[in-house]
């Protein structure tokens, strides 16, 4: 198993949490992170997937310690 | 009718209303303003002295329906950044000018009395300039409360308070939006220019103006739907921006490592949580106050804010990421509502929120006052300044200047303006556009933060260096050409990534005047306007020298990502090879 943290970002927290250490199994996809944390990204798509802070596709496989930052397309200035 | 240039001698106090000429009728915002401040301006003139001028333009699609066309440039050569400076802004001051048949105003000279502050008029068929000492020492909500007890309340307003008085190198001109409240005419010491000029307020009359005239009314509508329909599609303009407004950026830019922290020390910030855009949007929920506010009529984006205190009393509006940024992270409040007081009382005296910030932040550095004493900051800002006391005078001449007076090496400028709310180090392309546009370090020139960090026009690695000149070089041209058309900037992220945006936009432009632009001729004028601005500067005596990041970011490591500003002397100047 492997321990990370994941953070989620704007309408991802609604219903669901704003960082939390959570356990997957080896091998794990951000994918897989993705779903089983279960936010809404058919009705908010993925924007920006972040593992420690470098941007990263959902086929990333987590390692231990990684943390995992996921954020619906965002923007502003 | 067709429109004219209006055209103000402060010195002769008269002013006379001009045919346009025929070689600036197809332009309009920065295009035109830009091109005025050019051909008119001695670039070796004292930005303060009696030779500068100020170019008001609307953009060419503002007062037409067109969502988003409300955005109002200014042409100024800058006393802060000794460049041209074009500065836009929201507000209604577009709208009305351009239905009044106003393509530009231009105010030239200064008064040879300068016993006293002048409130400027504008009509359709009349200019009046007149005296108003009632006013002098005055700040902005209350000669908005003078002016809207004289005329109709839709009328345009443009104002400065008592750091522009003072021609303060952190000074703003501030403009009347549609609810009553304040945007700024920002960046560059605009504020300066106007009081050098004597101006306190400018007016324009909204009882008699006109509809925009439409070439064609039919193709314009349905190019409007389409232009519209993609706004409110793209996930950002028609979501996040509605939802968290600007500041939904702290986050993802901190966790990029790239949200200038303790004047410029870290690129993450222990304070990003208190902050944040989630946490603005929660405050708002739970204390009444409003997630949507559009800054200009027939914005569809809406994302200004109406913000309270814990009670629900009003504390600020048009409270945006750059502001929270520079009090919050690079200074350090941790307390979002002392913000949002710092917000409301920079928009009655009319300060920078960027410049004032990172002003504050060098100073901490300096030892002049403590990192995260807001209370102090709030103080100087009430009293000094208004004031001006000797500390309100130091504060208020920028980051630059308090760093030299303070002997700060940490003293993050380009051409003298402050660096706003992304890392150059950790966000390279953006630090490409900080360098290169003659504006001085502006993130609005070309926000490559859209395609470092936010996946917006593809992915380009924020910490290499590959790709970033020709990115911001495309984005810049872009968005000099956006900035011509009055459409708000944020029309950009549909306009990256859905291909139905631009075109409709051109078809606007089209069907407004009866011609037939292509996409190219509006990348051609893009790029003719960055080359005209750029060679305002080097007759300014600005050289590539002033293309330049702040030495300390180049052997400083920026935490978390531990970069520094790598790019060559001639990496950079490669920007102007087009």
């Amino acid at each position: 198993m492997v321990e990370v943290t994941v953070k989620l970002f704007a309408q991802y927290r609604e219903g669901h949490f704003k960082a939390e250490p959570r356990v997957y199994p080896k091998g794990t996809t951000v994918e897989g992170v993705i779903i089983e944390t279960g936010i809404p990204v058919e009705q908010f798509p993925i924007g920006v997937i972040m593992i420690n802070g470098r941007h990263m596709d959902e086929s990333y496989v987590i390692e231990h310690g990684d943390t995992v930052s996921l954020f619906p397309k965002v923007g502003g200035g | 009718m067709s429109d004219k240039i209006y055209r103000v001698n402060m010195k002769e106090l008269n002013y006379r209303i001009e045919d346009v000429p025929e070689e600036w009728m197809g332009l309009g915002g920065r295009g035109l303003t830009s091109t005025v401040i050019a051909a008119e301006v001695d670039p070796e003139c004292h930005p303060l002295g009696p030779n500068n001028k100020m170019v008001f333009a609307p953009g060419l699609l503002s007062g037409t329906i067109a969502a988003n066309s409300g955005r109002n440039s200014l042409g100024i050569k800058s006393p802060l950044t000794g460049g041209i400076k074009e500065s836009n802004v929201g507000g209604t001051i577009a709208g009305i000018m351009a239905k009044l048949g106003v393509k530009a105003l231009i105010i030239e000279d200064i008064p040879e009395d300068d016993s006293t502050f002048y409130h400027i008029h504008v009509t359709k068929e009349h200019v009046t300039i007149e005296p108003c000492p009632e006013l002098v020492g005055k700040e902005n909500f209350e000669v908005l409360d003078a002016m809207l007890e004289r005329y109709d309340k839709k009328v345009a307003v443009m104002t400065i308070g008592t750091p522009g008085e003072q021609r303060m190198m952190i000074s703003n001109i501030s403009v009347k939006d549609p609810k009553g409240k304040l945007r700024s005419h920002g960046r560059g010491a605009t504020g300066a220019v106007m009081g050098s000029k004597k101006i306190k307020v400018i007016t324009v009359d909204a009882e008699k103006y006109k509809e925009t005239h439409l070439a064609d009314p039919e193709k314009f509508k349905a190019a409007n739907k389409v232009f519209t329909k993609a706004l409110q599609e793209n996930p950002i303009s028609g979501e996040g921006l509605p939802a968290f407004g600007t500041n939904v950026l702290v986050n993802i830019i901190n966790e990029a490592g790239g949200l200038p922290a303790r004047n410029f020390r870290y690129g993450n910030s222990e304070n990003a949580e208190a902050i944040c855009g989630e946490t603005m949007a929660d405050n708002i929920k739970a204390r009444g106050g409003s997630t949507t506010h559009g800054c200009h009529a027939g914005c569809v984006i809406q994302c200004s804010q109406t913000y309270n205190d814990e009670e629900g009393n009003y504390l600020a509006s048009g409270f945006e990421y750059e502001m929270i940024w520079a009090f919050g992270a690079n200074f350090g409040i941790s307390d979002l509502d002392l913000i949002a007081k710092i917000d409301n009382l920079m928009d009655n005296i009319g300060v920078d929120a960027i410049e004032t910030g990172v002003t504050f932040g060098v100073a901490a550095e300096g030892g002049l006052l403590e990192f995260e004493d807001g209370e102090t900051v709030y103080k100087i800002l009430s009293e000094d300044i208004p004031q001006g006391t000797p500390l309100g005078k130091i504060i208020g001449s920028g980051a630059g200047n308090v760093g030299k007076i303070l002997g700060v090496v940490r003293v993050p400028v380009v051409k003298n303006q402050s660096i706003p709310a992304y890392e150059p180090r950790a966000i390279k392309g953006q630090g490409i556009t900080y360098v290169t546009t003659p504006m001085g370090a502006d993130h609005t020139a070309g926000y490559a933060v859209a395609t470092n960090i936010l996946n917006s026009g593809g992915y380009i690695d924020p910490l290499k260096k590959e790709g970033q000149v020709e990115l911001s070089r495309n984005l810049q041209i872009a968005s000099a050409a956006i900035d011509s058309t009055g459409m708000c900037i944020f029309v950009a992220f549909p306009a990256l990534d859905d291909p139905a945006c631009l075109p409709a936009l051109i078809d606007m432009i089209n069907a407004r005047f009866g011609i037939n632009l292509t996409g190219e001729d509006v990348t051609s004028l893009g790029a003719r306007i960055l080359k005209t601005e750029h060679a305002f500067n080097l007759k300014a005596g600005l050289t590539a020298a002033d293309d330049r990041i702040p030495e300390f970011m180049k052997y400083e490591p920026l935490p978390p990502h531990n970069v520094v500003w790598d790019f060559t002397n001639e990496e950079i100047d490669s920007f102007w090879d087009f």
